[in-house]
Protein backbone atom coordinates (compact mmCIF):
# COMPACT_ATOMS: atom_id res chain seq x y z
CA UNK A 1 0.00 0.00 0.00
CA UNK A 2 1.16 3.51 -0.76
CA UNK A 3 3.00 5.52 1.47
CA UNK A 4 1.14 8.70 1.18
CA UNK A 5 -1.78 9.72 3.19
CA UNK A 6 -4.49 10.27 0.71
CA UNK A 7 -4.29 7.28 -1.62
CA UNK A 8 -6.27 5.36 1.36
CA UNK A 9 -9.16 7.44 -0.01
CA UNK A 10 -8.82 6.18 -3.78
CA UNK A 11 -12.16 4.64 -5.19
CA UNK A 12 -10.65 1.14 -7.07
CA UNK A 13 -13.13 -0.66 -9.11
CA UNK A 14 -13.70 -4.27 -8.40
CA UNK A 15 -16.01 -4.70 -10.85
CA UNK A 16 -16.22 -2.78 -13.15
CA UNK A 17 -20.02 -2.39 -15.12
CA UNK A 18 -21.75 -0.32 -17.36
CA UNK A 19 -25.38 0.67 -17.52
CA UNK A 20 -26.57 3.20 -20.35
CA UNK A 21 -23.39 4.83 -20.59
CA UNK A 22 -22.76 5.53 -16.78
CA UNK A 23 -20.02 3.85 -14.40
CA UNK A 24 -21.87 1.59 -12.24
CA UNK A 25 -18.79 -0.60 -11.30
CA UNK A 26 -18.44 -2.23 -8.05
CA UNK A 27 -15.88 -0.44 -6.31
CA UNK A 28 -14.60 -0.77 -2.83
CA UNK A 29 -16.57 1.99 -1.71
CA UNK A 30 -19.41 -0.08 -2.69
CA UNK A 31 -17.77 -3.31 -0.94
CA UNK A 32 -17.20 -1.83 2.82
CA UNK A 33 -20.93 -0.37 2.22
CA UNK A 34 -22.16 -3.85 1.37
CA UNK A 35 -19.96 -5.00 4.62
CA UNK A 36 -21.36 -2.70 6.85
CA UNK A 37 -25.02 -3.27 5.56
CA UNK A 38 -24.47 -7.08 6.25
CA UNK A 39 -22.33 -6.73 9.19
CA UNK A 40 -24.75 -4.41 10.86
CA UNK A 41 -27.94 -6.04 9.75
CA UNK A 42 -26.60 -9.76 10.01
CA UNK A 43 -25.28 -8.58 14.00
CA UNK A 44 -28.66 -7.65 14.92
CA UNK A 45 -30.78 -10.55 13.35
CA UNK A 46 -28.27 -12.70 15.09
CA UNK A 47 -28.38 -11.66 18.23
CA UNK A 48 -31.88 -10.67 18.72
CA UNK A 49 -33.46 -14.18 17.30
CA UNK A 50 -33.06 -15.97 20.61
CA UNK A 51 -35.13 -13.53 22.32
CA UNK A 52 -33.72 -14.20 25.81
CA UNK A 53 -35.99 -12.70 28.32
CA UNK A 54 -32.78 -12.36 30.30
CA UNK A 55 -30.43 -11.25 27.59
CA UNK A 56 -27.14 -12.20 26.84
CA UNK A 57 -23.82 -9.80 26.34
CA UNK A 58 -24.29 -9.79 22.61
CA UNK A 59 -28.23 -9.65 22.89
CA UNK A 60 -27.29 -6.71 25.48
CA UNK A 61 -25.71 -4.79 23.01
CA UNK A 62 -28.27 -4.63 20.21
CA UNK A 63 -30.70 -3.79 23.18
CA UNK A 64 -28.44 -0.97 24.20
CA UNK A 65 -28.23 0.19 20.71
CA UNK A 66 -31.92 0.06 20.47
CA UNK A 67 -32.55 1.67 23.93
CA UNK A 68 -30.23 4.55 23.04
CA UNK A 69 -31.55 5.98 19.78
CA UNK A 70 -35.18 5.48 21.16
CA UNK A 71 -34.11 7.58 24.25
CA UNK A 72 -32.57 9.87 22.10
CA UNK A 73 -35.59 10.34 19.29
CA UNK A 74 -38.28 10.37 21.90
CA UNK A 75 -36.27 12.99 23.83
CA UNK A 76 -35.92 15.61 20.92
CA UNK A 77 -38.59 14.77 18.56
CA UNK A 78 -41.45 13.40 21.41
CA UNK A 79 -43.66 10.09 21.36
CA UNK A 80 -44.67 11.45 17.54
CA UNK A 81 -41.09 11.01 16.79
CA UNK A 82 -41.22 7.38 17.51
CA UNK A 83 -42.55 6.96 13.71
CA UNK A 84 -39.01 8.16 12.23
CA UNK A 85 -36.97 5.41 14.47
CA UNK A 86 -36.05 2.80 11.77
CA UNK A 87 -34.87 5.89 9.35
CA UNK A 88 -32.70 7.48 12.76
CA UNK A 89 -31.66 3.65 13.92
CA UNK A 90 -30.46 2.61 10.31
CA UNK A 91 -28.69 5.59 9.99
CA UNK A 92 -26.89 5.64 13.14
CA UNK A 93 -25.84 2.19 12.91
CA UNK A 94 -24.76 2.61 9.36
CA UNK A 95 -22.36 5.73 10.19
CA UNK A 96 -21.30 3.97 13.14
CA UNK A 97 -20.34 0.34 11.77
CA UNK A 98 -18.66 2.30 8.85
CA UNK A 99 -16.64 4.43 11.27
CA UNK A 100 -15.39 1.45 12.96
CA UNK A 101 -14.49 -0.68 9.75
CA UNK A 102 -12.60 2.51 8.69
CA UNK A 103 -10.81 2.10 11.70
CA UNK A 104 -9.16 -1.54 10.98
CA UNK A 105 -6.01 -0.91 8.88
CA UNK A 106 -6.28 -1.34 5.21
CA UNK A 107 -10.02 -1.05 5.63
CA UNK A 108 -11.90 1.57 3.70
CA UNK A 109 -13.57 4.21 4.79
CA UNK A 110 -16.89 5.10 3.30
CA UNK A 111 -17.53 8.25 5.26
CA UNK A 112 -14.75 9.65 4.18
CA UNK A 113 -16.26 10.69 0.78
CA UNK A 114 -18.43 13.85 1.05
CA UNK A 115 -20.94 12.01 -1.59
CA UNK A 116 -21.70 9.31 0.83
CA UNK A 117 -22.13 11.70 3.78
CA UNK A 118 -23.73 14.14 1.81
CA UNK A 119 -26.63 11.42 0.53
CA UNK A 120 -27.26 10.59 3.84
CA UNK A 121 -27.80 14.13 5.13
CA UNK A 122 -30.16 14.62 2.03
CA UNK A 123 -31.79 11.80 2.96
CA UNK A 124 -32.57 13.35 6.46
CA UNK A 125 -33.02 16.89 4.93
CA UNK A 126 -35.91 15.64 2.23
CA UNK A 127 -37.65 13.32 4.94
CA UNK A 128 -38.17 16.75 6.73
CA UNK A 129 -39.65 18.66 3.65
CA UNK A 130 -41.64 15.89 2.22
CA UNK A 131 -43.08 14.83 5.92
CA UNK A 132 -43.01 18.47 7.07
CA UNK A 133 -45.48 19.66 4.28
CA UNK A 134 -47.39 16.54 4.27
CA UNK A 135 -48.14 16.60 8.20
CA UNK A 136 -48.37 20.52 7.84
CA UNK A 137 -49.06 21.72 4.69
CA UNK A 138 -48.32 24.99 4.22
CA UNK A 139 -47.78 25.82 7.62
CA UNK A 140 -44.29 24.12 8.11
CA UNK A 141 -43.30 27.65 6.44
CA UNK A 142 -43.93 28.79 9.88
CA UNK A 143 -40.62 26.81 10.85
CA UNK A 144 -39.47 29.84 8.64
CA UNK A 145 -41.02 32.49 10.80
CA UNK A 146 -40.02 33.47 14.41
CA UNK A 147 -43.03 34.90 17.02
CA UNK A 148 -42.40 37.93 18.37
CA UNK A 149 -40.69 39.65 15.65
CA UNK A 150 -41.73 43.15 14.20
CA UNK A 151 -42.78 43.18 11.10
CA UNK A 152 -40.33 45.52 9.31
CA UNK A 153 -37.35 42.75 9.97
CA UNK A 154 -39.71 39.95 8.79
CA UNK A 155 -38.92 39.46 5.12
CA UNK A 156 -34.84 40.00 6.76
CA UNK A 157 -35.74 37.23 9.48
CA UNK A 158 -36.94 34.93 6.63
CA UNK A 159 -34.45 35.21 4.78
CA UNK A 160 -31.92 34.58 7.70
CA UNK A 161 -34.12 31.15 8.46
CA UNK A 162 -34.31 29.77 4.83
CA UNK A 163 -30.22 30.02 4.34
CA UNK A 164 -29.54 28.60 7.89
CA UNK A 165 -32.49 25.97 6.67
CA UNK A 166 -30.30 25.57 3.85
CA UNK A 167 -27.05 25.21 5.50
CA UNK A 168 -27.98 22.34 7.22
CA UNK A 169 -27.45 19.16 4.82
CA UNK A 170 -24.20 20.74 3.97
CA UNK A 171 -23.31 21.50 7.56
CA UNK A 172 -24.71 17.70 8.48
CA UNK A 173 -22.61 16.43 5.57
CA UNK A 174 -19.44 18.20 6.00
CA UNK A 175 -19.21 17.61 9.75
CA UNK A 176 -19.13 13.50 9.57
CA UNK A 177 -16.70 13.91 6.28
CA UNK A 178 -14.12 16.07 7.64
CA UNK A 179 -13.99 14.37 10.70
CA UNK A 180 -13.38 11.20 9.09
CA UNK A 181 -11.09 12.38 6.60
CA UNK A 182 -9.16 15.00 8.87
CA UNK A 183 -8.52 11.98 11.26
CA UNK A 184 -7.27 9.17 9.12
CA UNK A 185 -5.43 11.29 7.60
CA UNK A 186 -3.31 12.50 10.93
CA UNK A 187 -2.89 9.32 11.70
CA UNK A 188 -1.44 8.25 8.62
CA UNK A 189 0.97 11.22 8.62
CA UNK A 190 2.13 10.38 11.97
CA UNK A 191 2.72 6.47 11.51
CA UNK A 192 4.17 7.69 8.17
CA UNK A 193 7.20 9.51 10.80
CA UNK A 194 7.48 6.60 12.83
CA UNK A 195 8.48 4.73 9.21
CA UNK A 196 10.36 7.41 7.82
CA UNK A 197 12.64 7.95 11.20
CA UNK A 198 13.27 4.58 12.20
CA UNK A 199 13.80 3.84 8.90
CA UNK A 200 16.56 6.81 8.08
CA UNK A 201 20.13 5.57 7.83
CA UNK A 202 21.74 8.82 8.76
CA UNK A 203 20.11 8.91 12.24
CA UNK A 204 20.89 5.48 12.98
CA UNK A 205 20.10 4.16 16.39
CA UNK A 206 18.88 7.74 16.89
CA UNK A 207 16.22 7.83 14.55
CA UNK A 208 14.85 4.92 16.88
CA UNK A 209 14.74 6.87 19.85
CA UNK A 210 12.82 9.94 17.78
CA UNK A 211 10.24 7.12 16.54
CA UNK A 212 9.13 6.82 19.77
CA UNK A 213 7.21 10.27 20.07
CA UNK A 214 5.55 9.91 16.84
CA UNK A 215 4.09 6.47 17.88
CA UNK A 216 3.03 7.32 21.13
CA UNK A 217 0.84 10.42 19.18
CA UNK A 218 0.15 7.88 17.24
CA UNK A 219 -1.47 5.54 19.58
CA UNK A 220 -3.27 8.72 21.44
CA UNK A 221 -4.81 9.61 17.84
CA UNK A 222 -6.27 5.91 17.54
CA UNK A 223 -7.81 6.17 20.72
CA UNK A 224 -9.11 9.32 19.33
CA UNK A 225 -10.38 8.46 16.50
CA UNK A 226 -12.35 5.37 17.95
CA UNK A 227 -14.32 8.10 20.21
CA UNK A 228 -14.84 10.34 16.94
CA UNK A 229 -15.94 7.40 14.81
CA UNK A 230 -18.47 7.00 17.60
CA UNK A 231 -19.26 10.38 18.45
CA UNK A 232 -20.20 11.40 14.96
CA UNK A 233 -22.67 9.04 14.64
CA UNK A 234 -24.22 9.99 17.47
CA UNK A 235 -24.08 14.06 16.65
CA UNK A 236 -25.32 12.28 12.95
CA UNK A 237 -28.57 10.59 14.65
CA UNK A 238 -29.08 14.26 17.57
CA UNK A 239 -29.55 16.17 14.48
CA UNK A 240 -31.36 14.18 12.45
CA UNK A 241 -33.67 14.09 15.77
CA UNK A 242 -33.78 17.79 16.27
CA UNK A 243 -34.71 18.05 12.21
CA UNK A 244 -37.34 15.85 12.10
CA UNK A 245 -38.86 17.86 15.84
CA UNK A 246 -38.91 20.56 13.67
CA UNK A 247 -40.99 18.55 10.95
CA UNK A 248 -43.05 17.58 13.63
CA UNK A 249 -44.08 20.53 15.23
CA UNK A 250 -43.29 23.51 12.90
CA UNK A 251 -44.46 26.53 14.54
CA UNK A 252 -42.49 28.79 16.34
CA UNK B 1 -53.45 -16.17 50.81
CA UNK B 2 -56.58 -17.33 49.22
CA UNK B 3 -55.78 -15.28 45.82
CA UNK B 4 -52.54 -16.48 45.43
CA UNK B 5 -53.77 -19.88 45.77
CA UNK B 6 -56.61 -19.16 43.25
CA UNK B 7 -53.94 -17.43 40.32
CA UNK B 8 -52.53 -20.45 38.93
CA UNK B 9 -56.09 -22.12 38.15
CA UNK B 10 -56.81 -18.54 36.68
CA UNK B 11 -53.79 -18.52 34.01
CA UNK B 12 -53.92 -22.05 32.94
CA UNK B 13 -57.56 -20.92 31.51
CA UNK B 14 -56.59 -17.28 30.63
CA UNK B 15 -58.80 -16.10 27.46
CA UNK B 16 -57.53 -13.88 24.82
CA UNK B 17 -59.28 -11.19 26.13
CA UNK B 18 -58.31 -11.32 29.43
CA UNK B 19 -54.53 -11.01 27.90
CA UNK B 20 -54.80 -8.34 25.76
CA UNK B 21 -56.67 -6.51 28.58
CA UNK B 22 -53.13 -7.47 30.65
CA UNK B 23 -50.89 -6.44 28.02
CA UNK B 24 -52.77 -3.27 27.71
CA UNK B 25 -52.42 -2.44 31.50
CA UNK B 26 -48.91 -3.29 31.23
CA UNK B 27 -48.17 -1.05 28.20
CA UNK B 28 -50.16 1.92 29.94
CA UNK B 29 -48.12 0.88 33.29
CA UNK B 30 -44.78 0.74 31.40
CA UNK B 31 -45.35 4.31 29.36
CA UNK B 32 -45.87 6.02 32.46
CA UNK B 33 -42.76 4.18 34.31
CA UNK B 34 -40.50 5.32 31.07
CA UNK B 35 -42.12 8.70 30.76
CA UNK B 36 -40.92 9.21 34.89
CA UNK B 37 -37.62 7.49 33.92
CA UNK B 38 -36.97 9.53 30.88
CA UNK B 39 -37.51 13.16 32.53
CA UNK B 40 -35.66 11.84 35.26
CA UNK B 41 -32.71 10.81 33.48
CA UNK B 42 -32.83 14.13 31.62
CA UNK B 43 -32.11 16.37 34.77
CA UNK B 44 -29.71 13.78 36.56
CA UNK B 45 -27.08 13.61 33.75
CA UNK B 46 -26.72 14.81 29.90
CA UNK B 47 -25.96 11.34 27.13
CA UNK B 48 -21.73 10.93 27.61
CA UNK B 49 -19.84 12.94 25.36
CA UNK B 50 -21.91 15.91 25.21
CA UNK B 51 -19.36 18.62 25.56
CA UNK B 52 -16.96 17.28 22.22
CA UNK B 53 -20.16 16.53 20.03
CA UNK B 54 -21.13 19.98 20.68
CA UNK B 55 -17.75 21.50 19.72
CA UNK B 56 -17.72 19.28 16.74
CA UNK B 57 -21.17 20.61 15.91
CA UNK B 58 -20.16 24.41 16.32
CA UNK B 59 -17.33 24.15 13.78
CA UNK B 60 -18.97 23.16 10.85
CA UNK B 61 -22.45 25.42 11.26
CA UNK B 62 -21.05 28.49 11.13
CA UNK B 63 -18.75 27.55 7.70
CA UNK B 64 -21.82 26.08 5.97
CA UNK B 65 -24.05 29.15 6.39
CA UNK B 66 -21.32 31.23 4.86
CA UNK B 67 -20.65 28.95 2.10
CA UNK B 68 -24.54 28.34 1.30
CA UNK B 69 -25.22 31.86 1.65
CA UNK B 70 -22.14 32.64 -1.09
CA UNK B 71 -22.99 29.47 -2.91
CA UNK B 72 -26.46 31.02 -3.53
CA UNK B 73 -25.48 34.71 -4.14
CA UNK B 74 -23.38 33.76 -6.44
CA UNK B 75 -26.18 31.42 -8.44
CA UNK B 76 -27.94 34.48 -8.48
CA UNK B 77 -25.35 36.12 -9.82
CA UNK B 78 -25.07 34.17 -12.49
CA UNK B 79 -28.35 33.28 -13.43
CA UNK B 80 -29.32 37.15 -13.40
CA UNK B 81 -25.90 38.61 -14.09
CA UNK B 82 -26.39 41.08 -11.26
CA UNK B 83 -22.30 40.22 -10.28
CA UNK B 84 -21.06 41.32 -8.17
CA UNK B 85 -24.16 42.54 -5.63
CA UNK B 86 -26.00 39.03 -5.33
CA UNK B 87 -23.07 37.71 -3.94
CA UNK B 88 -22.24 40.23 -1.55
CA UNK B 89 -25.90 40.45 -0.49
CA UNK B 90 -26.39 37.10 0.35
CA UNK B 91 -22.53 36.66 1.58
CA UNK B 92 -23.79 38.70 4.36
CA UNK B 93 -26.79 37.18 5.15
CA UNK B 94 -25.44 33.81 4.89
CA UNK B 95 -22.95 35.13 7.66
CA UNK B 96 -25.68 36.23 9.64
CA UNK B 97 -27.40 32.54 9.31
CA UNK B 98 -24.02 31.27 10.23
CA UNK B 99 -24.26 33.21 13.24
CA UNK B 100 -27.55 31.78 14.35
CA UNK B 101 -26.73 28.07 13.53
CA UNK B 102 -23.85 28.82 16.14
CA UNK B 103 -25.87 30.33 18.50
CA UNK B 104 -28.86 28.04 18.16
CA UNK B 105 -25.95 24.61 18.26
CA UNK B 106 -24.99 26.74 21.13
CA UNK B 107 -28.28 26.81 22.84
CA UNK B 108 -28.29 30.85 23.41
CA UNK B 109 -30.56 31.47 21.12
CA UNK B 110 -33.98 29.44 21.94
CA UNK B 111 -34.80 27.47 18.42
CA UNK B 112 -38.59 28.03 19.57
CA UNK B 113 -40.49 26.61 21.93
CA UNK B 114 -41.19 23.77 20.27
CA UNK B 115 -37.93 22.36 21.28
CA UNK B 116 -39.10 22.22 24.75
CA UNK B 117 -42.16 20.44 23.49
CA UNK B 118 -42.67 16.95 25.11
CA UNK B 119 -44.60 13.71 24.54
CA UNK B 120 -47.81 14.83 23.55
CA UNK B 121 -47.88 18.27 25.33
CA UNK B 122 -48.33 20.72 22.65
CA UNK B 123 -47.27 24.43 23.27
CA UNK B 124 -45.21 25.29 26.67
CA UNK B 125 -45.26 28.98 27.63
CA UNK B 126 -42.95 30.97 26.06
CA UNK B 127 -40.42 32.21 29.07
CA UNK B 128 -39.34 28.91 29.79
CA UNK B 129 -35.09 29.20 29.43
CA UNK B 130 -34.03 27.03 26.53
CA UNK B 131 -32.26 23.97 28.37
CA UNK B 132 -31.89 21.32 25.27
CA UNK B 133 -28.24 21.96 24.97
CA UNK B 134 -27.62 21.93 28.61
Amino acid sequence: MANDPISQFNVNRLLPMEVGGYDVSFTNSALFMTLTVALSAGYLIFTTSGRGLIPGRLQSISEMAYEFIANLLRESAGNEGMKFFPLVFSLFVFILVANFFGMMPYFFTVTAHIIITFALAMLVISTVVIYGFWRNGLGFLKLFVPSGVPGVLVPLIVLIEVLSFLSRPLSLSVRLFANMLAGHITLKVFTGFVISLAGAEVLGVFGYIAAILPFVFAIALTALEFLVAFLQAYVFAILTCMYLNDAIHPSH
Amino acid sequence: MTDADKKPEDQSEISDVELSRRLNKLDAKLGAERKVRVEKKRKEEAPPPQGLAQAFRLSTEFVAGVVVGGGIGYGIDWLAGTAPWGMILFLLLGFAAAVLNVMRSAGLVAESNMRLVRDDVEQSPASKPPEKDK
